[in-house]
Parts: structure tokens; C-alpha cells; sequence
């Protein structure tokens, strides 16, 4: 305990005098009525891809067509979409490296940036959406905020012992600044987008 | 280390000087670009910089909130006061659960406290996985960026490194080539590794928890998976409440590659059933450094390497040159306040454009800081010999107006007259690569005193 009390007994001395912290607000707004155009144009910037489902066009079945030759699909939403394996009899993590397809929900998205609020009650396990080699979110289209402050502003972030932000698939630009979709997560992210009515009555 | 010596070897292949130059120069775009969308970029800078001056001056009791509050959330909080104290820490919880294998998200902080080579003389494997920091690892190197370790690497020679190292096939320097061959090798990893060790980007007060923000997955993919998580922090990452967060993330990947987020920004509030979480606080010189006035606002740095990517010197000697694990201006600020004698020549490694503190998202002072330090670095007596004496030189002109007046007569004249080879003398610094002025008729003075005689 003596380097903590010793620590703590440096900062008191050396600390500068007191600061204020800002004021947050006002900020500007993003029009409400833009917001999905807004999140959609962010997230294909972000290697992001996405389709609007319907009773006509089930997820289930766009999600066949974007990932034809994908196998082992896990799905932590059985009731909208059934997977191949079942999240819950997986008892070790490690077992999810074979999943080609996982799909979850997010709770809301964020306008400016793609980002997609995924908590860890969503997904089973928290290694899923990262070791998986293809990621689906599905977002109720009327969940999506302007920015990361009203972002902050709806979440409880200490609530789950794990959530994320997921903007797009795994990616890295490590080599000579060329972008690479799939490093070593999800080779492509596809967001379903759902009408409320529908989410509701899965 | 000697910031003018590395970089003029640096120089010596001007072609790759100025594929770097480019390189790092197509960032800063797109940082501009970034920051241009968000009409507030200026007031979310303001607000920044406010939030962690306000960390600064209360760190210690919000370092104790955060403790109380994380220890609430069942993770193990560590304090150490230096490297040694840090590596001896995270080394007694890897052996506690015989790990032999530890992956490693980036983490400048490690790097600072040479964790890799302490943790290997122990006989623990350990694995770099994001793919910038593997890829100097494998070379046996140190980053060269705080965000882009790798980015003085040609693919040539990272596709010649994967095909010794990781059996790639020869001549292949392919980047989609070469990274899915990093995918595979580091998914082994992953899968295979008995401990996880992250860096910490934000970790906030009010709720114990913190944030690591990656494009690759790579934080997320070890911590997940391994039974044992440990997240390494400086002192000075700490943020009052989430709210914060909102402020940090929008500047952060901004201002670092001009995305408007990083891919995954993930907060880690309490380790998973039957899995253990430990925080290791570092304080490794900075509540000394917080006690320089001049110079403690450096300390809000949130390692976006935004200023490495616009400076003119950084892009045009590169990440080794600086010496010091974190390089470039800010590098150059925060470096001689560990050890002034070995980095005396980093605050010389700018032209003082300005330029790092334009686009830092929270506002240090960079350059004014780089300014003071070459004052602090010339009282301690650590200016190289040639520049003490052109400098007292220069004092004495100053000092006697008309020794400075018959200088500049003798200049102008003798720089006419004299040969070119008595001129471009190796103490003509400024003549190595340019051509010196074309020297005036007459001085200012001469010119005021015979057009403006009182009337």
C-alpha cells in the first residue's frame, strides 16, 4: 500500500490549482429527419454495409443472400434469425472461432460515426462479435441518436460488465497506410436495419 | 540519444524521406478533413482541454474514486510508482496463474517501462498483436509511431520479414496478402494465450471502468478470451465521468487517422464469470512531471500522434530519430522531463511552426512548451559545444550596437567578395542545402538614417 499512499501523497503536492470542468452544453443538432441518411453514410466510410428488412424481405432471408456461403451461423436473436449452433450450449469462448456468421442486436446507433451500442447481455458471450468471421447488428431504425454525447447520454455504461461501440468490420491500416478490411475480427459488418413494429414482434 | 545525428541518417535516403514525409503528410489530411465535418471542432477542443486540466488538478481524488468504484466492480486495482515496480506487478500476477503465453494489445505505456523484455528474461512468451507493433516486434524494432508503429516499414520489407518469420511466400508484399497471413498467425495466438494485456485510452471516476479503443479487435480478442486481463494506465488517463467519454471519442480517432470513430471503442466495467481483471495506476515520473509548471499540461496528451503526423521534422526524420518511446513534438516535450541530458536535443527537433499545437484535440501548448525546454536545456549546460559558442558569440554582438553595426558592414561586403569555397565552409550549416542571401547594398539603418534625416 506504500506506493499508493506515496502516489496520492505526490499528486497533493504537485497538483496544479483548481480548475473548472466545462459546460457540455448547448451543442448543435442534427435534424432527426437526417439521421439515418447520416448513419448510413457514415457507416459505409466505416467498411460497413447494411440492408432495411420488411415483412417482405425477412432478415433471415436477406441475410442468406448477403452470406451465401457461410455455414456456422450463430445467432443471439433465435427468435428473428436461427443459427446453426446454439449460443447457449457454447460453454467456452474459444469454441466461437469456428463461427463463420454471428448475429446480434445493438441497442441504438450513432449518426455521425456508425457507431453501434452492442452490450455484452446482447451477445452471450463477449468474445462473439470480435472472433466471429462475419458480424450482423440489427438496429430499430428509430434507435439512432445524433452524436456521442446524446450517446452517453441514453447509456448506462457501467450497467453491462462489458459493452462497445462497433463502427464497421475489423480493419487496419498498419501496412504502408493501406486500409484492410479484416484484421483479425469480423471480415464485414452488416447492419439490418428494422422498423420498430417489426422488432417489437420479434 | 542525438536527435540531428539519427535524422541525417535518416536523410541519407531522400527518396524514402519523402515517401515518409507523404505517408504521414495523407494522415494529416485526412485528419483535416475529419475535423472539418463537426462544426463545433473548436469548442470540443476547448472542452477537452478543460476536462483534463480539471483531472489534472484533482487527479488524486479522482484516482481514488476510480479506485473504490472499480474495486466495487471486482477488478484488482495496482499501484506503482516506476517501471520496475509496474513490470514487477504485472510479472507476480502472470506467475500466480502460470501463464506462458500473454498477449498484448498496444500500450505505450508498456513500452515506457520495457515490459516485453523483462516479462521474456522471465521465460513468458509475449506476443504484440496489434498488427503495427507485431510487425515491429518481429523485426526486433521499437514503434516508430504512437498510433502507426509500423509506418516507416515498406511492404517489401514487412512482406521479406512475414516470409521469414511467418512463412509467407517470397517476394509476396501484397498488403491484403500479408495481413491475412498476420489474421491467421495472431488468431492462433489468441486462442492459445493464458493472459491478456491492454492499455487503457480512458478510464473514468465516477463508474471504475475504462475504455480501450482499437480498429483491429486485437484488445478485445485477447481479453475476452484469456481467464486473465490486466489493463496498464498512466495516472493521467483518467476522466471524471462517462459524459466525457462523449467529448474524447468524437476528438480521439479525429485527430489520430481522420476516421470518425475507431471500430471497436469497448468498456470494461467488471471481468467475466470466473475470469480475473486487474488495473495496474503508473505514475513512472509523472507527479513529478505534474509539478512543473511550464510544462505539466502535457499530461493531457491523449496519444493521438496528430502533432507527429503534421510535423515537418518528425515526418522528415522519422519515429527512431527522437530516441524516446513516444516521438515527435510531443515526444520532444514530455521525454526531457524524464532525463534532460539524454534527450537535450529534442526540443530542438522543431521549427517551431506551431503546427502540434494547432491540431492537438487538447490544445497543449506544444510548441511553447518546446520553446522552453531549449531555455531549461542551455541553463543545465546541455547545448552541443559549436551551438554554446555561436550562441555566446551572438550574445556579445547583441550586446555592443556598434560591433553589431561594423559586423554587418564586414558581412555584406565580404560576403560579395569571398569565393564560394571559403563561404560553404562545413561551419555553414545553413549552406548545406541552400544557397546563402543575396547580401543588401546597405542595412535598414543605413537606409533609415539616410532617408529619414529630422527635419
Amino acid at each position: 500500500m506504500s506506493s499508493r499512499s506515496d502516489i496520492l501523497a505526490a499528486l497533493r503536492r504537485n497538483k496544479p490549482p483548481q480548475s473548472p470542468l466545462p459546460d457540455l452544453t448547448p451543442r448543435p443538432e442534427i435534424p432527426s429527419g437526417a439521421l439515418e441518411a447520416t448513419f448510413l453514410q457514415a457507416l459505409e466510410l466505416a467498411g460497413g454495409r447494411f440492408f432495411v428488412s420488411s415483412p417482405e424481405h425477412s432478415v433471415s432471408q436477406a441475410l442468406a443472400e448477403a452470406y451465401p456461403a457461410e455455414r456456422v451461423i450463430c445467432s443471439a436473436m433465435p427468435a428473428l434469425v436461427q443459427g446453426t449452433v446454439d449460443l447457449h450450449r457454447i460453454t467456452d469462448p474459444h469454441h466461437l472461432a469456428s463461427v463463420d456468421l454471428f448475429v446480434c442486436r445493438g441497442t441504438f446507433g450513432v449518426a455521425e460515426n456508425a457507431a453501434i451500442w452492442v452490450d455484452e447481455r446482447q451477445i452471450g458471450h463477449r468474445a462473439a462479435p470480435f472472433l466471429a468471421q462475419h458480424l450482423a447488428i440489427v438496429l430499430n431504425r428509430q434507435e439512432i441518436v445524433p452524436t456521442m454525447h446524446e450517446a452517453y447520454a441514453r447509456l448506462s455504461v457501467a450497467e453491462p460488465g462489458f459493452g462497445v461501440f462497433i463502427a464497421g468490420p475489423s480493419k487496419t491500416a498498419d501496412i504502408e497506410q493501406a486500409l484492410v478490411i479484416g484484421a483479425h475480427g469480423p471480415r464485414s459488418l452488416t447492419v439490418v436495419l428494422m422498423d420498430e413494429n417489426d422488432t417489437v414482434r420479434t | 540519444m542525438n536527435h540531428p545525428v539519427a535524422a541525417a541518417k535518416f536523410n541519407e535516403d531522400a527518396a524514402r524521406t519523402q515517401w515518409h514525409d507523404e505517408a504521414l503528410w495523407f494522415v494529416r489530411q485526412k485528419r483535416d478533413r475529419a475535423s472539418r465535418t463537426i462544426p463545433e471542432w473548436e469548442a470540443l477542443r476547448e472542452q477537452a482541454s478543460q476536462i483534463k486540466a480539471h483531472v489534472l488538478a484533482n487527479l488524486d481524488t479522482y484516482l481514488e474514486e476510480f479506485e473504490r468504484n472499480a474495486r466495487a466492480n471486482g477488478v484488482q486495482v495496482h499501484w506503482a510508482q516506476d517501471a520496475e515496480e509496474h513490470n514487477r506487478i504485472v510479472h507476480s500476477i502472470l506467475k500466480r496463474h502460470g501463464v506462458r503465453k500473454l498477449v498484448k494489445s498496444k500500450s505505450m505505456l508498456t513500452e515506457e517501462c520495457h515490459l516485453n523484455p523483462y516479462l521474456e528474461a522471465q521465460g513468458i512468451e509475449v506476443i504484440d498483436t496489434d498488427l503495427g507493433e507485431r510487425i515491429v516486434q518481429l523485426a526486433r524494432q521499437a514503434p516508430s509511431h504512437i498510433v502507426m508503429p509500423a509506418i516507416h516499414f515498406r511492404k517489401e520489407e514487412i512482406g521479406e520479414l512475414f516470409h521469414d518469420r511467418l512463412g509467407t511466400e517470397a517476394g509476396n508484399a501484397d498488403p491484403q496478402y500479408l495481413t491475412e497471413a498476420a489474421r491467421q498467425h495472431l488468431r492462433a495466438q489468441f486462442l492459445s494465450a493464458d493472459a491478456a494485456l491492454t492499455g487503457v485510452n480512458f478510464a473514468i471516476a465516477e463508474t471504475g471502468g475504462f475504455v480501450v479503443c482499437t480498429n483491429e479487435g486485437n484488445a478485445d480478442l485477447g481479453a475476452h478470451l484469456a481467464p486473465v486481463h490486466i489493463a496498464c494506465m498512466g495516472l493521467e488517463k483518467i476522466i471524471p465521468r462517462a459524459e466525457h467519454l462523449g467529448v474524447f471519442l468524437r476528438l480521439l480517432a479525429r485527430s489520430a487517422t481522420g476516421q470518425a470513430i475507431t471500430t471497436y471503442s469497448s468498456h470494461f466495467h467488471r471481468p467475466r464469470p470466473g475470469t480475473e481483471m486487474h488495473i495496474v495506476l503508473v505514475d513512472n515520473v509523472r507527479t513529478e512531471h505534474l509539478a512543473r509548471e511550464d510544462f505539466r499540461a502535457a499530461l493531457k496528451c491523449i496519444r493521438c500522434g496528430a502533432c507527429m503526423n503534421t510535423c515537418p521534422v518528425y515526418r522528415r526524420s522519422g519515429g527512431h530519430s527522437y530516441g524516446y518511446v513516444v516521438p515527435g513534438p510531443i515526444g520532444a516535450i514530455l521525454a526531457p522531463a524524464r532525463d534532460l541530458k539524454t534527450y537535450a536535443t529534442l526540443p530542438f527537433a522543431s521549427t517551431l511552426c506551431g503546427s502540434c499545437s494547432d491540431v492537438c484535440p487538447v490544445k497543449i501548448d506544444i510548441h511553447t512548451q518546446l520553446y522552453k525546454w531549449r531555455q531549461v536545456v542551455t541553463e543545465a549546460g546541455f547545448l552541443p559545444r559549436e551551438k554554446r559558442l555561436m550562441l555566446r558569440l551572438a550574445g556579445r554582438l547583441f550586446k555592443y550596437p556598434h560591433l553589431y553595426q561594423a559586423a554587418g558592414r564586414w558581412g555584406r561586403r565580404l560576403l560579395r567578395k569571398l569565393p564560394r569555397r571559403m563561404l560553404y565552409t562545413p561551419l555553414n550549416a545553413w549552406g548545406r542545402a541552400r544557397e546563402l542571401p543575396e547580401p543588401p547594398r546597405q542595412s535598414f539603418r543605413e537606409w533609415y538614417i539616410e532617408n529619414r534625416k529630422p527635419e
